[in-house]
C-alpha cells in the first residue's frame, strides 16, 4: 500500500465545545486511496464523515484540533499546519460540499466562479482560463454559452454540475464529495453519479463519495468504509460488505435500507450512537448490537484484516458469512 | 386476515354515526385540477399580455380505502405536494372533486373545512421545524385537542396524550412528556409529530416525505409505525415520496405523477415489477440498489422535467420519451388498463403501452 495516492493514518479530530471539554469526533481513522479508484465512506449524521474528509482539505475550523497524517504521495500535509495544506488545496485534492448548488455565488456569473480558482492558484488566467472554463462546462455536460448565466438560472442539477466543474478547475487528482446528491431528484440524482463515474474513468481522478445512502455508493464505489461513533468500523469491497459483512453495523445497516426488489422486512436499529464527549469504553456499538458478547463491554475492538482487502472492528468478526451471521441474529 | 375483519367491523360501528357508506372508499379524488396564475408585471399587464398559468396539478383521479398506504412518487414540480395540500384545503382547487367519507370538500369554506380538519392529519418531511421548540411533547400532542376543544378534563386528555405517545412508540410515555424537541432524536421527534396528529384520531393520513430527514437507522421504525397505524387505526394513509424503494416496500399501491399527472397507478408489486409506462421504467431504472451485483444500466433521461406552465402538447412525456412515435406529439393519452398488465386497477396512460 506504500504506492498510494492518499494515505490517510491515525487521524484524530477533536472540536472544543464553548463550554469547555470536547468532541472527540473522528477516532483514529485509517484508509489509503489509489489514483482513480471510486471510494465510498458511509455513516449516518455525526458519525464523523464530513469531518474526515474536511480534515482532508485542511478546511475544519479553529475550534478543531487534528492529530495524525494524510500523506499524499508519502508526504504528510498535516505536517506544517495551514501552510503545508494550502499548496495541495483545490491543486490536488477538490472538494464538492454538501448542498453545493447552494454553494454558488449568486451575483457573480458561473463562468467567473469557476475560472476564479484559476487565477488564484496560477493555473491560468485572461483567455486562458476562459477557454478551460468553456472546456470544464462541456466536460460536465452544460453548454460553454452558460458561462455567461447566473447560477440562479440554473436548475438543481445544472448548478450541482457547476460546482463539479469549479473543483475540477485546477486539474486535482483527489475529488471529495460529500453527499453531493442527497438534495436532488432520483434523475438528476443519477445523472450526477453518471458524471462522477465517467469523470474518475476519464480523467483518472481518485473520488471520495461521502453519503448516508448505501445504495448511492453499491451502485458507484469499488470500495468502501463504514463509520460508526468516528471511526470506520469495517472497510473492504462493496460486494464483500453487502456480501459478506463482518460488522453487524453493517449488515444492520444494510438491512435497514429499503431495496426496490428486496423481499426481507426493512429493520430499524435501536438505539442511538454514544456520545462523542466522553470516553467510549468498550465496543462504541455495543449498545445497538444483536450478536453483543460480554467481551464487547470490555474490550474496543481494533480494525483488523478479515478477507481480502477486507477489514472490520468486530470481536466476533472472522469469516462468517453474510447467512450465518443473519441466522445468528435470529 | 383476521385484522382486515376487525378493522372492517369498527369501520361500520363508526360509521353508523354519520350516515355513511361504509365500503365506500375513504377519499375519492376525481378530475381534481389545481392551477396557479403566474404574476405578471406590470409591463406584462399594461401591454395586455394574458395571464399563464401553472398547471400543478391537471386532471388528477385516485381512490384511497380504510386500512390502506398508496404512495404518490414523483420528482419535484410534479404536484404530488399541490395534490396533498389541495386535500387540506391549503390550496383551492381549480376543477374536480375531493370525496372524504363521500361528501364533497374541494373548495370548502374555511368555517366548514376546520371541523373536517380532524379527520385529516398532515405529517411534514422536517420534524426539526414542524414541532414548537418551546413547547414540551405534552403540550404539543395537547395542542390539538384544544384546538377542537375535544379531550375532556385535563386530567382525561393527559391520559390521551399518554396513550397516544405509546400508540407512536414512544415507550414509557411519562420519559418523553416533559421533554423539549432538542432533547429528542430526529426519529423521536416524528413520533411526537405522529402522535400529535392521532390525539385527533384521523381518518385520513397524509404523510410529505415523512422520514427523508431522518437516519437510515430509524427510518423504518417510523415507516413501521405508519403501516401498523393504517391497520391498527383503520386509517388511509397517504404518503408522498421520490423514494420507490420506499414506496415499494410499505406502500399497497403507488402513483407515479409526472408534470400534474398521474402517468401510471396500480398495486405497489406491479408498478415495481411490471411498469407499463416508459417515465415509470426510467425511474425504476435509476434507484439505486443495495447490491453492487445487481448493477444494471439505469435509462437516463437527459434534464429535468419541463416546468408546468409550458406543458408540452399531447402526451406531456412525449418530449424525454425515449420511445415515443408521432402522435405522442399530437394525442394526450387516458390512463387506462394496458393489455400487458395482470391487475385490474393498474392503470397507465401510454399509447404503447
Amino acid at each position: 500500500m506504500s504506492s498510494s495516492l492518499l494515505e490517510v493514518i491515525d487521524l484524530h479530530v477533536w472540536f472544543d465545545l464553548p463550554r469547555g471539554g470536547q468532541v472527540h469526533a473522528v477516532q483514529g481513522v485509517s484508509f489509503g486511496l489509489e489514483a482513480g479508484e471510486r471510494f465510498g465512506v458511509v455513516g449516518e449524521s455525526g458519525c464523523g464523515k464530513t469531518t474526515t474528509i474536511l480534515a482532508l482539505m485542511g478546511l475544519l475550523p479553529p475550534t478543531a484540533s487534528v492529530a495524525g497524517q494524510v500523506c499524499l504521495d508519502g508526504r504528510n500535509i498535516l505536517a506544517g499546519g495551514e501552510d503545508s495544506v494550502r499548496p495541495h488545496r483545490w491543486k490536488d485534492i477538490a472538494m464538492v460540499f454538501q448542498g453545493a448548488m447552494n454553494a454558488l455565488n449568486p451575483v457573480k456569473k458561473v463562468g467567473w466562479q469557476i475560472a476564479e480558482p484559476m487565477a488564484f492558484h496560477g493555473v491560468a488566467e485572461g483567455a486562458a482560463a476562459r477557454k478551460r472554463t468553456a472546456e470544464l462546462l462541456e466536460l460536465v455536460g452544460i453548454p460553454a454559452a452558460a458561462a455567461d448565466r447566473y447560477p440562479h438560472e440554473f436548475s438543481g442539477g445544472m448548478r450541482q454540475r457547476a460546482s463539479i466543474a469549479m473543483a475540477l478547475a485546477c486539474e486535482p487528482r483527489i475529488l471529495l464529495a460529500d453527499e453531493p446528491t442527497t438534495a436532488l431528484d432520483v434523475m438528476v440524482q443519477a445523472q450526477i453519479l453518471e458524471l462522477l463515474t465517467r469523470l474518475s474513468d476519464e480523467l483518472g481522478l481518485a473520488l471520495i463519495l461521502v453519503t448516508h445512502d448505501l445504495p448511492v455508493v453499491a451502485q458507484t464505489c469499488e470500495r468502501a468504509a463504514v463509520m460508526y461513533a468516528g471511526e470506520i468500523v469495517e472497510t473492504g469491497p462493496m460486494d464483500a460488505l453487502f456480501h459478506q459483512p463482518q460488522h453487524p453495523y453493517t449488515r444492520l445497516l444494510f438491512a435497514a435500507t429499503p431495496d426496490l426488489y428486496g423481499r426481507d422486512a426493512v429493520v430499524s436499529i435501536p438505539g442511538a450512537p454514544p456520545r462523542l464527549d466522553r470516553e467510549i469504553t468498550g465496543c462504541p456499538f455495543r449498545l445497538r448490537c444483536d450478536v453483543v458478547l460480554d467481551r464487547c463491554a470490555a474490550e474496543r475492538p481494533a480494525l483488523r484484516p478479515v478477507g481480502l482487502y477486507h477489514q472490520a472492528a468486530c470481536h466476533r468478526s472472522g469469516g462468517t458469512h453474510r447467512s450465518d451471521a443473519l441466522a445468528e441474529a435470529k | 386476515m383476521t385484522g382486515t375483519g376487525e378493522a372492517q367491523a369498527r369501520a361500520d360501528a363508526s360509521a353508523g354515526g354519520g350516515g355513511l357508506a361504509a365500503r365506500g372508499p375513504l377519499l375519492e379524488v376525481t378530475d381534481l385540477t389545481a392551477h396557479y396564475p403566474v404574476r405578471r408585471g406590470l409591463t406584462q399587464v399594461l401591454t395586455g399580455r394574458g395571464r399563464r398559468w401553472v398547471h400543478a396539478v391537471d386532471g388528477i383521479s385516485f381512490a384511497l380505502a380504510r386500512g390502506e398506504m398508496m404512495a404518490l412518487v414523483g420528482e419535484s414540480g410534479c404536484g404530488k405536494t399541490t395534490t396533498v395540500q389541495t386535500i387540506l384545503g391549503m390550496v383551492k382547487p381549480t376543477g374536480g372533486a375531493i370525496r372524504l367519507n363521500g361528501a364533497d370538500i374541494a373548495g370548502l369554506p374555511e368555517h366548514r373545512m376546520r371541523p373536517l380538519r380532524r379527520t385529516v392529519q398532515m405529517i411534514y418531511q422536517d420534524p426539526y421545524e414542524s414541532l414548537d421548540p418551546r413547547f414540551r411533547v405534552r403540550e404539543t400532542v395537547e395542542e390539538p385537542m384544544l384546538v377542537h376543544s375535544i379531550g375532556g378534563s385535563r386530567p382525561q386528555r393527559r391520559e390521551e396524550i399518554v396513550t397516544a405517545l405509546e400508540q407512536a412508540g414512544l415507550t414509557p410515555a411519562e420519559m418523553y412528556l416533559e421533554r423539549y424537541p432538542h432533547e429528542l432524536s430526529g426519529g423521536q421527534r416524528q413520533r411526537v409529530a405522529i402522535a400529535a396528529s392521532l390525539v385527533l384520531s384521523p381518518d385520513l393520513l397524509l404523510a410529505d416525505e415523512p422520514v427523508s430527514m431522518l437516519d437510515v437507522s430509524v427510518r423504518a421504525g417510523v415507516l413501521a409505525l405508519l403501516d401498523r397505524l393504517r391497520r391498527d387505526a383503520d386509517m388511509g394513509i397517504l404518503m408522498i415520496t421520490h423514494d420507490l424503494s420506499t414506496a415499494a416496500h410499505f406502500a399497497d399501491r403507488i402513483a407515479v405523477m409526472y408534470l400534474g399527472r398521474i402517468v401510471e397507478q396500480g398495486p405497489a408489486g406491479q408498478i415495481v415489477r411490471n411498469p407499463q409506462h416508459p417515465y415509470t421504467k426510467a425511474l425504476l431504472s435509476v434507484v439505486p440498489k443495495r447490491d453492487p451485483r445487481d448493477r444494471t444500466v439505469p435509462q437516463i433521461l437527459t434534464g429535468e422535467a419541463p416546468d408546468p406552465i409550458d406543458v408540452p402538447p399531447g402526451c406531456r412525456f412525449h418530449p424525454r420519451c425515449p420511445v415515443a412515435v408521432d402522435r405522442c406529439s399530437t394525442d394526450d393519452p387516458r390512463l387506462r388498463q394496458p393489455a400487458g398488465v395482470t391487475a385490474a386497477d393498474h392503470l397507465a396512460a401510454c399509447h404503447l403501452a
